[in-house]
């Protein structure tokens, strides 16, 4: 077993012997247009089932609401006044000065490269109202909860560093759902109704529901990696809001969007899930976001819970020592 | 759009509707481009642009003619370009009055007809005439019934000759130039803030954001939709822009122009190649009884031999149609069939063909790709229509309403239909998709890309192809043998063409049909690769003439395919763009009048001296070795009369029209006038509406008050209609598919804050939106992306509606329809309808069902006093106008359009 907390690459640590780079996503939620086509586009290529209730859910034009068993991406709408604006680019620009998430690649000391909170910030235009849209995806986690507590095996680490349920193999224990700390892995319950993916089964009484029970989510289109192809929602996204590519890339590119939108006035823009220092090790996503993170229905402090095994049994160990110990007293103790 | 610098996308929610081609404004923004959003709401587009400026829906003309006057009072116009380029300093004649001069009519307006004569808007001539159209004058009344607008589509209106007089001053006051700048005078910023609801700071943001970025080294771009379109005066909303757009030298020119967002994958395809009343292929208009009896009369009155450019060709173009259809049937001595070819009698719109179904004047209807029960403006005067007819045949991917609304429609609910006193016959046939089927998309930027077949049609399902070309056979053979005359036409007609072994005809033998070959010759049999090889001697034939070369070498151009980094600026080898696979029209005007280009950053075509020919990253859009400098004689007429500084060789006089002294029916220029239903009163003139608009005077079409009219306040809500990303027009291809329903699955209507509060609306109830035709109920989204707007002292609520679901029982998602609110009043020159702005009120709770539905819409019409007559008076007010009191008309009980 690998690292459990704290930089790592999770395919060395898995035990991969070629040498993949790890593959991740970049959503750049500043030009995402909202049109949901990585829902569809994701729906349609693992055959999800239809799990919306059709009625409007009530909030703005998201009536997806979550991420779950057969939605794995997920388009937040969030509508904020001026107020919240300003909020959001003083929030920004204050963990620019704090000096995270680092700016661009790591820059020579005594350069200006990194050092944005002298840049002009001149508020741009329409600052009086905004309509945040934001894919949200599976994590790909450094350091994944749900594989992590697995305890059949069929969570696996792929050669590409991502997380895969392997369907014919989970047992439905639900285990993974509590492991997760952005709520993103659950059990596909019975609520969803199968959609024809074909026009003769259009008409088909009832098609029975894919995996019912077992534990779903994003597999990173694991099927079309394996294929060198791109994943459906990166491909289907016409503004390349939904970037895919090497994880190193990724968070490079990221790092020079936001230095490029702070250096533009927006100094809202703020990285999630590149820092390889959070409690999940960075995430194999991340995501470029105009606002905290708990807008847009993210925990802005991720943990993977297996990262305090460690302490934790080194704290039962010295329990049982303790035990032990205090066994050992009182048997010695009543021989004395 | 990409090679913008700053882009205007007004009338339009590009985001939403275009989102693939968003992927242009997108990159245009990613290096450096400001993006401006000019709409009344705020929507997925405004969310990605610079700026949002709400406008009060249908006053975009005060905007775009306040843009124009700021260009011209502060001196910002592109100088060399519009004097070279653009009809600047034509003459107009002296018998010319200005909408300004007369209470906001033009001169030669008909009470009587409605309509204008449009004679005196002509350029001036030499020895006191004016030049003319080639087969005499048009009465509006005429060329708005067969919407002879459509036909501009290619080639600009005709004129006799282009022997026009000029004042290259531009001081004398005849000069286009200086009726511009009077017209416009009035429109200024405080006009713009009374009537559209727009800042003073806005204002100045966004003139400032296009003059800046405009010029020798920049360009701005302007991206409409059907939000400019459909209104009573859509097109002259279009020409605004272009006026603007001539000024500011953004025409011909990488990252300018006024893109036309078409709505559907193949929209723009099938206007080059229609399924419209009143076109043949490429523009060629369909003949008129009366006025296109013969041959003769039909090509002396499409364009003359003594105009300039390539649209003086027209009989070769129409003649190689002719010869395409009816092969050997067409020769000389029948005029190649021209008889053959139907005759329009009359206005034969969609519209008015459904008020023909009501008077049972049409016993069969087809409906391909088509659901007007719920994407049509007044969906009930559509439904109550079908009604009538003996059988209807709906072909389509889903059993849409437009096929099941005699047993679960609305009027089944409200009692005004009974499913057994209907006989209509209904026939469903299945439609194969686009991914069952290969052929040709035509897409917004008139580029064609060929589609494979993915995957076989299941069971009955067939492609247009298929069955349109099974039909024909089977008419013929029932013909066979017939020596009716009426019958020639179709027994005569080309129609053979190589089948799958499924029976389906290969489409890339209708492509080559389309593209044409030579008939005589040395080439007799081969592909055509140029329209300029068409001939009038019945020795071509093309299908349309605008689509030649898409098969030249007998290569299926539209299917190239290289990718765009692996070749030049243009990706010209990327699908094939008609015509002549040009990639901007009339790209002579990316160069300078010497030939040279405006800028290095915005080089595009040159003359180049040592080869004696335009070179650039583009097929150059003009005589490929006519010189700069070039100055032929005017009265040679064809291209051979373009001058070198002709840029826009489709026009009668190579120039582009600031003024159009021909060719629309409704003004020479673009003036506001308020919708058929407006809240607001027309600060500019005393006339209200457009006078020349078509109006159907009809009980079952009638119209809200305007404003300083009683009963305005019954209806004094404003509402326009629109699309969702998540949904495909009236649902056919979308509410049937569980993933995009579940994305968008019911009916709403947007409102603001200050509305929901002013009528009790709660979040996510329901409210109930009713018109002077109808009432649908919503759910209610509150938002501050809807804003009221203070417009002449008073605040203009405005109401959206998406009109993607309707009421039946078979999709997977339905619910009132938004177009059922909307009443039928169309532009005149190309018989749009006005489905962008109208009048309503709202209010909380569904809507009442059954008989109780009817008896709301008729309180508040009695309470607003509606009667045919109200919102259809031509004149507002004849004696403030410049008409004489006398020739005003009343309003006139159920009958045609006036």
């Amino acid at each position: 077993m690998g690292q459990l907390s704290g930089p790592t690459d999770p395919t060395a640590d898995a035990h991969w012997e070629h040498n993949h780079p790890r593959k991740g996503f970049f959503t750049d939620t500043s030009i995402c247009i909202g049109c949901k086509a990585c829902e569809v586009a994701c729906k349609e290529w693992n055959h999800n089932p239809q799990d919306g209730n059709l009625e409007l859910l009530g909030s703005s034009y998201d009536n997806t609401g979550s991420l779950g068993a057969s939605t794995w991406r997920h388009v937040a709408f969030i509508e904020q006044g001026q107020e919240r604006i300003a909020e959001a680019r003083e929030s920004g620009r204050a963990l620019v000065s704090l000096g995270m998430p680092r700016i661009g690649p790591p820059a020579p000391a005594g350069s200006a490269a990194t050092d944005l909170a002298g840049a002009d910030t001149t508020p741009p235009d329409t600052a009086d109202f905004r309509w945040l849209m934001s894919s949200d995806v599976c994590k790909h986690c450094t350091h994944a909860g749900c594989l992590d507590v697995c305890p059949t095996g069929a969570l696996f680490r792929t050669e590409f560093g991502t997380v895969v349920v392997q369907d014919d193999v989970c047992n439905g224990c639900g285990t993974c759902v509590a492991g997760c700390p952005f709520g993103v892995i659950e059990r596909r319950s019975n609520g969803t109704v199968k959609v024809a993916t074909s026009r003769e089964e259009q008409h088909a009484k009832h098609p029975s529901v894919p995996n019912e029970g077992i534990a779903q989510k994003c597999t990173l289109c694991y099927d079309r990696l394996v294929a060198d192809e791109t994943p459906a929602c990166a491909k289907a996204c016409p503004t390349t809001s939904i970037k895919f590519g090497d994880h190193d890339d990724m968070v490079d590119t990221a790092r020079e969007r936001v230095a490029t939108l702070h250096a533009q006035g927006m100094t809202e823009a703020r990285l999630y899930g590149a820092n390889e220092h959070d409690g999940v090790g960075g995430t194999g996503s991340v995501f470029l976001l105009l606002d905290e993170p708990e807008v847009y229905g993210l925990p802005p402090d991720p943990r993977v819970p297996t990262a305090d095994l460690p302490q934790m049994y080194k704290r039962a160990g010295m329990a049982v020592a303790g035990m032990a110990a205090a066994a050992a007293l009182v048997f010695l103790g009543g021989r004395a | 759009m990409a090679n913008a610098d700053c882009i205007v996308i007004q009338g339009s929610n590009m985001a939403e509707c275009h989102p693939v081609g968003y992927q242009w404004v997108a990159e245009a923004k990613a290096r450096g481009a400001k993006v401006i959003h000019v709409d009344p709401r705020f929507t997925r587009t405004s969310a990605v642009s610079d700026t949002h400026i709400p406008i009060r829906a249908g006053s975009d003309v005060v905007l775009l003619g306040a843009l124009i006057n700021y260009v011209l009072t502060n001196d910002l116009w592109f100088k060399e370009y519009v004097t070279a380029y653009t009809n600047a300093a034509t003459l107009v004649h002296e018998d010319y009055r200005d909408a300004e001069d007369l209470g906001g009519l033009f001169s030669g307006f008909d009470p009587e007809k409605g309509a204008y004569d449009n004679s005196s808007w002509a350029y001036d001539e030499a020895e006191d005439g004016a030049i003319g159209e080639p087969a005499g004058p048009e009465h509006g009344a005429d060329a708005g019934a067969r919407a002879a607008g459509d036909a501009f589509g290619s080639g600009g209106p005709p004129l006799e000759h282009a022997e026009v007089l000029r004042d290259d001053s531009l001081q004398n006051p005849r000069t286009v130039f200086q009726i511009v700048k009077r017209h416009y005078a009035r429109y200024t910023p405080e006009m713009v803030r009374d009537m559209c609801g727009i800042s003073e700071a806005d204002f100045a943001y966004l003139a400032k954001a296009i003059t800046e970025n405009s010029g020798r080294d920049r360009t701005t771009c302007f991206a409409y939709a059907v939000g400019w379109t459909q209104h009573s005066l859509g097109a002259q909303f279009i020409r605004a822009a272009a006026i603007l757009q001539l000024l500011l030298g953004n025409v011909g020119r990488p990252g300018g122009g006024i893109m036309a967002l078409r709505g559907h994958a193949s929209i723009q395809g099938s206007t080059d190649i229609p399924t419209l009343f009143n076109l043949l292929p490429g523009y060629l208009p369909m003949p008129s009884a009366g006025r296109h009896d013969t041959l003769e009369e039909y090509l002396a009155a499409n364009a003359s031999k003594n105009q300039k450019g390539f649209w003086a060709n027209a009989d070769a173009y129409t003649i190689s149609l002719l010869k395409a259809w009816w092969g050997d049937a067409a020769t000389a001595d029948n005029d190649w069939a021209y008889d053959y070819l139907p005759r329009l009698t009359g206005a034969h719109g969609t519209y008015e063909t459904v008020m023909s179904m009501l008077r049972d004047e049409v016993e069969g209807y087809f409906l391909l790709g088509q659901n007007p029960a719920v994407g049509s403006a007044h969906g009930r005067m559509q439904r109550l229509g079908m009604s009538h007819l003996k059988w209807l045949v709906v072909r389509d991917l889903n059993m849409i309403e437009s096929a099941t609304w005699w047993k679960d429609g609305p009027e089944i609910e409200s009692g005004e239909l009974r499913t057994e006193d209907i006989e209509t016959e209904v026939f469903f046939l299945p439609a194969a998709t686009h991914v069952e089927k290969a052929g040709s998309f035509t897409q917004t930027q008139r580029l064609l890309q060929w589609r494979h077949q993915a995957v076989a049609p299941p069971g009955e399902c067939q492609s247009e192809l298929q069955f349109f070309y099974e039909l024909g056979k089977r008419i013929q053979e029932k013909l066979a043998g017939s020596d009716d005359e009426r019958d020639r036409p179709l027994l005569d007609l080309t129609w053979d063409y190589p089948t799958d072994e499924h029976g389906d005809p290969d489409p890339e033998a209708v492509l080559a049909e389309i593209n044409g070959r030579h008939l005589t010759g040395p080439d007799a049999g081969k592909p055509l690769s140029a329209y300029t090889e068409l001939r009038a001697d019945g020795s071509t034939t093309a299908g349309c003439w605008i689509y030649t070369g898409v098969y030249a070498e007998g290569i299926n151009h539209a299917a190239d395919r290289k990718p765009g980094q692996e070749q030049g600026p243009a990706a010209t080898e990327w699908g094939w763009a008609w015509p002549a696979n040009r990639r901007i029209l009339y790209n002579r005007a990316s160069a300078d009048p010497a030939g040279k280009p405006w800028s290095e950053r915005k080089k595009y075509i040159w003359w180049d001296e040592e080869q004696g020919k335009w070179v650039g990253d583009d097929v150059p859009d003009f005589p490929p070795t006519l010189a700069p400098g070039s100055k032929p004689d005017p009265s040679v007429g064809g291209p051979a009369a373009l001058s070198g500084d002709d840029p826009f060789i489709m026009q009668a006089d190579g120039k582009g029209w600031l003024f159009a002294p021909k060719g629309l029916v409704d003004g020479p220029l673009p003036t506001h006038y308020e919708a058929q239903e407006s809240p607001v009163a027309n600060a500019l003139y005393p006339q209200q509406q457009s006078p020349a608009r078509l109006m159907f005077p009809r009980s079952d079409n009638l119209s809200a008050p305007s404003a300083g009219t009683n009963g305005v306040d019954v209806y004094p809500y404003v509402f326009t209609t629109y699309r969702l990303t998540e949904h495909h027009t009236a649902g056919g291809m979308s509410r049937w598919l569980p993933y995009l329903s579940e994305l968008q699955p019911e009916m709403f209507c947007e409102v603001s804050p200050e509305l929901a509060a002013e009528r009790g609306l709660e979040p996510y109830g329901w409210a109930t939106i009713i018109s002077a035709r109808s009432a649908i109920e919503a759910k209610v989204l509150v938002t501050d992306r809807m804003r009221p707007l203070a417009v002449g002292g008073h605040t203009v609520h405005q109401i959206g509606l998406p009109y993607h679901w309707g009421v039946g029982s078979n999709a997977v998602v339905s619910g009132d329809a938004a177009n059922d609110l909307l009443g039928v009043t169309l532009d005149p020159n190309v018989q749009i309808q006005e489905s962008k702005v109208a009048s309503c009120d709202i209010r909380p709770g569904r809507r009442p069902r059954g008989r109780e539905l009817l008896d709301l819409v008729s309180e508040y019409q009695v309470r607003a006093g509606v009667t045919t007559e109200t919102g259809n008076q031509a004149v507002t007010d004849p004696a403030a106008e410049g008409i004489k009191p006398s020739l005003g008309r009343d309003g006139r009980a159920d009958g045609g359009p006036r």
